[in-house]
């Protein structure tokens, strides 16, 4: 029974006299992949850092819909959002701590929880077996997640010399210890060859059935797009224009107006239409 | 097979090289501004200009000339630097016992008299304040150039409560570390939200405002003439003799430094340690994670102050008197230097700066006057030699080990 | 009120100095994002240069005072300016690349260097310059006070205008000036379409040398002593003035310079004189807090 996780309402943000995002709203469910989509410009990664706290807003609601109520994300800071709001993301450029290795970078994502055991370092300072335990327990979770983007064989290695791919990866497995409800992925198959994507394809919707969290996703690759969401939504210079499920969506006059141009259905020029309808 | 000696490429280089030197050095080295009763009148020395350019143009050509020769070799002499260096870093577990093991018996070695024991303390006094701010600059990543702010608030504070309390030394000391915190905690609040340089200006400004204060608040302070009659520490109610107090001075400053290491040591494995190193990597990447920046350059700020009134209060009681003169930027670009030569996130590597930087001028007393100008040179030198540090390569705080 | 007047013009004319320091700095940091440390040791070296040239070209030139001060002025911008580039060509440009921390550790390095040299090649006590221009105007008489303004004030204000239209006209008008803009706001960009970086870098440090030797010498003339140690504190004090106005920003500098003398000359004036460098550091913290874009700066938007 899936219920509504996330809530756009009618959000704005402008910058100087440009809106990047325009007076939008759309819903974004638990247990589902919801892909956001359009041309380059339209406003996906700032909704993104809007949803998560890097940017504010100036009109409309964001709520999150928790187990114990709903949060108001656009009046909160974005690591609020991620503590309390448990909304986890990864980024277009890949933002790892890159001369930490692959395993420090996900117990660094378990910090709330290690910090709280460490009893603000004073356990881990005296050597309670408190605080030893709960980072036994962190190091099992690190290695669950390392196991399942298949790393584990690089725990120890600086994540800045991982390939690309395998960084990719990495942050997604980052961002899913920290126990997120609602996971926003930028781009993440941007750069990966197909069966890089392939493979991306099935550790999200592993994610989706196993966790039964919403997924939030950014992405121009349509081999992903279409694979895996359950619902698409469209956006083109900061508007909705279409939303559903994927194979509506592809068959949209708005959406494909929006990729290719104003082509289909626009006259050709007098002088110029003779000659082109000899070519066929 | 070596390609031929390009001696006139080598040759204008070091022509060019002489004549700029010439015209850097004209103004300041050939003229000297005389002072004397009839006013200010200038004296020339041309021949100085000479040696500057002439210097110049020699090392240039012989620089230019030892690197054509070698670069047919398979190991430069950078290279061969390197490969030590490195080695350095391979037998780092090993060297840090080592070290331990000379540090603890200096005083009963032959060569160590009363001066050895004394410079080594001095020494050990900026390895603990090295250990201090490598939490800040080193794991963090804060760039903290107010740092000396924390080491006077902590050895004033001992001065004052000691000689208008008399407290001693060990009551004293933690609340010298408490003091220094709460001190770097009320001036860090406002100013940690600032980047990278910004802070810096802002943390050197706030130094130099607590020198003026120290300066100036003369009925605290003591104004320029500083507080003396500090006294100095006692072992369970034994009062030491000056000869034997130098030794136990020293003992007490090994402790305490130590302490900080093992201190530091442990706070890196720890969430917050790591915590702080993510943060100098990606701080948005720490706060689509949770972590909250501010609490987090807080925290780091408040500790590295803690160490460094630590190590304020035992400068005071070594001394036995202090004096705002103890604490200008220099001594924070002093301590900033020994971090980030040694080698951000080294222990060892401060305790190799700070030898290299503090114990070498303290040796060569003699040549007091070029003591600064060395040091400043060592300083651009080293940066442009390995600009990540003497022994920079990093260990994981954390391993899942062998599969 | 006259009294005010008098702190008044006095702000005035520290701040038209404190303004030409503080180009150097905001003008460096524009274009490659470092505090250079070493640039109020530039300064200094500009003072001393200046008063060595004056006092050679006095000797030689028969007693003209007109004389010794244009050359004391093109002699001490030429050498300089030559300084400020070796300092960067030496200590910044190999590291343009390191880490983060490393030209910053080296400019404090050079700032040490350049001191100490001069300690040692100069002495380390103070040097006195009798004063070289006299005489002004009264502005103003009442209560029993006299407002003063001297012709050294005058020259030094008027000679600051001139050189802001300068390079004003330098920065906006010549392909030069566009070549440095362009770099400032993209290092990258601007090689790829072809820019000489390390030229513009060169010409930036330069200028900003120059300027800096400018206000060397009007410190000399003012004050009539000058030592070794001058640039750290107004080294301080510009770079609070290139925040004050606006990093990266030219006519702010001159604005935050002028914000920066005031401020001084109305705290020693009014309240102490003690104190009056904490006001200036106070300045810079409440700038930083609340306007850290300072007064005509353009925010930095970081790419998320």
């Amino acid at each position: 029974m899936t219920r509504v996780l996330l809530e756009v309402d009618h959000v704005s943000m402008r910058f100087g006299g440009l809106f990047a995002v325009n007076d939008l709203s759309f819903s974004a469910t638990d247990k589902a992949i919801t892909a956001v989509i359009g041309p380059n410009g339209a406003g996906k990664t700032t909704l993104f850092n809007c949803i998560t706290g890097f940017y504010r807003p100036q009109t409309g609601k964001l709520r999150l819909h928790h187990p114990t109520g709903a949060m108001a994300l656009e009046r909160m800071a974005d690591y609020n959002i991620a503590r309390h709001g448990r909304v986890a993301r990864t980024f277009q450029n890949i933002r790892l701590f890159q001369r930490m290795s692959v395993l420090e970078n996900l117990i660094v994502a378990q910090h709330k929880t290690l910090m709280r055991a460490s009893l603000f370092s004073i356990a881990g300072l005296l050597g309670l077996a408190r605080y030893s335990q709960a980072e036994k327990r962190a190091v099992e979770k690190a290695r669950h997640w390392l196991d399942k983007v298949a790393l584990t064989a690089h725990a120890d290695e600086e994540a800045g010399s991982l390939p690309y791919g395998s960084q990719r990866r990495l942050e997604i497995a980052r961002a899913m210890c920290t126990d997120p409800l609602l996971l926003c992925l930028d781009e993440p198959a941007a750069g990966l060859n197909p069966r890089e994507s392939a493979d991306l394809n099935r550790l999200l919707i592993d994610i989706r059935d196993q966790e039964g969290i919403g997924l939030l996703l950014i992405e121009h690759d349509m081999s992903v797009v279409m694979g895996i969401s359950d619902h698409v939504v469209v956006l083109d210079y900061g508007k909705k224009i279409a939303e559903g499920p994927p194979n509506q969506v592809r068959r949209d006059p708005a959406v494909i107006r929006a990729y290719l141009g104003e082509e289909e259905g626009e006259e050709l020029p007098p002088e110029v239409a003779p000659d082109l309808k000899d070519l066929g | 097979m070596a390609a031929a000696f390009p001696l006139r490429r080598l040759a204008i280089d070091a022509l060019l090289g002489g004549l700029i030197a010439a015209a850097l050095a004209l103004p300041m080295l050939g003229f000297r501004l005389v002072d004397s009763s009839q006013g200010l009148s200038l004296a020339t020395r041309f021949d100085w200009v000479a040696w500057a350019a002439l210097i110049v143009a020699g090392g240039r050509f012989a620089l230019g000339g030892l690197r054509h020769v070698l670069s047919g070799r398979e190991l430069r002499p950078p290279e061969a630097a390197r490969v030590f260096v490195a080695s350095l870093g391979a037998i780092r577990p090993k060297a840090g016992w080592a070290l331990i093991a000379i540090a603890a018996t200096l005083p009963f070695l032959p060569f160590s008299d009363r001066n050895v024991v004394d410079k080594a303390t001095m020494v050990l006094i900026y390895v603990m304040l090295g250990w201090g701010l490598n939490i800040v600059v080193g794991l963090a990543g804060l760039l903290d150039l107010g740092f000396v702010a924390s080491y006077a608030v902590g050895a004033y504070s001992y001065a004052l409560l000691a000689t208008n309390f008399h407290l001693s030394f060990w009551l004293c000391l933690p609340l010298a570390g408490l003091l220094s915190a709460t001190f770097a905690l009320t001036l860090g609040f406002p100013v940690l939200r600032l980047r990278g340089d910004y802070l810096a200006i802002v943390t050197l400004g706030f130094a130099e405002m607590v020198r003026v204060v120290l300066l100036n608040w003369q009925s605290l302070t003591g104004g320029p003439r500083g507080i003396s009659g500090i006294p100095r520490p006692t072992l369970f109610g034994v009062v030491f003799a000056p000869e034997q107090r130098v030794t136990f001075l020293y003992f007490v400053i090994l402790a305490l430094a130590l302490l900080t290491n093992v201190f530091a040591l442990r706070l890196r494995r720890l969430p917050i340690g790591r915590a702080w190193e993510a943060l100098r990597e990606d701080e948005i990447a720490c706060r689509s994670l949770g972590l909250n920046p501010t609490t987090l350059k807080i925290s780091a700020f408040t500790t590295g102050a803690m160490c460094a009134g630590f190590a304020g209060a035992f400068f005071a009681t070594r001394q036995g008197f202090i004096s705002p003169e103890s604490f200008t930027f220099i001594e924070s670009a002093v301590i900033l230097a020994i971090v980030v030569l040694g080698g951000m996130g080294s222990q060892i590597g401060v305790v190799l700066a700070a030898l290299l930087l503090v114990g070498l001028p303290e040796w060569f007393r003699e040549l007091q006057a070029y003591r600064m100008l060395a040091f400043g040179g060592a300083m651009v030198l080293i940066m442009l030699w390995r600009p990540s540090g003497l022994l920079s390569s990093r260990e994981p705080t954390i391993t899942l080990g062998p599969k | 009120m006259e009294y005010f007047l008098q702190q008044l013009i006095n702000g005035i004319t520290l701040g038209a100095i404190y303004g030409l320091i503080a180009i150097g700095y905001t003008m460096v940091y524009g274009i490659i994002g470092m505090i250079n440390f070493a640039h109020g040791e530039i300064y200094m070296l500009g003072a001393f240069i200046s008063l060595i040239a004056y006092l050679a070209a006095t000797t030689l030139g028969g007693g003209s005072i007109a004389f010794g001060l244009l050359v004391a002025l093109a002699v001490t911008m030429l050498f300089t300016a030559l300084w400020g580039w070796a300092v960067e060509r030496l200590a910044y440009r190999p590291l343009r690349n390191a880490p983060r921390l490393a030209p910053l550790i080296s400019a404090i390095g050079m700032s040490i260097v350049l001191q100490n040299f001069t300690q040692l090649t100069q002495g380390a006590r103070v040097k006195p310059l009798p004063p070289v221009i006299h005489g002004g105007v009264t502005v103003m008489e009442g209560h029993g006070f006299r407002v003063e303004l001297s012709w050294l004030q005058i020259a030094i204000v008027l000679m600051t205008l001139a050189l802001m239209l300068v390079f004003t006209w330098i920065i906006t008008r010549t392909s030069l000036g566009r070549a440095q803009r362009a770099t400032q706001q993209d290092m990258k960009m601007a090689a790829l379409l072809g820019i000489d970086v390390d030229r513009v870098v060169s010409l930036t440090f330069v200028i900003g040398a120059a300027l800096a030797a400018v206000a060397g010498l009007m410190v000399t003339l003012y004050y009539g002593v000058i030592d070794f140690y001058i640039g750290f504190l107004a080294g301080i004090k510009a770079f609070t003035a290139a925040v004050l106005g606006g990093i990266g920003s030219l006519p702010g500098a001159m604005l935050g310079g002028l914000a920066i003398g005031l401020i001084e000359a109305l705290w020693s004036g009014y309240f102490s004189i003690e104190y009056k460098d904490v006001a200036a550091f106070a300045v810079l913290v409440l700038v930083l807090l609340f306007r850290p874009t300072g007064l005509l700066g353009r925010p930095e938007v970081e790419k998320i």
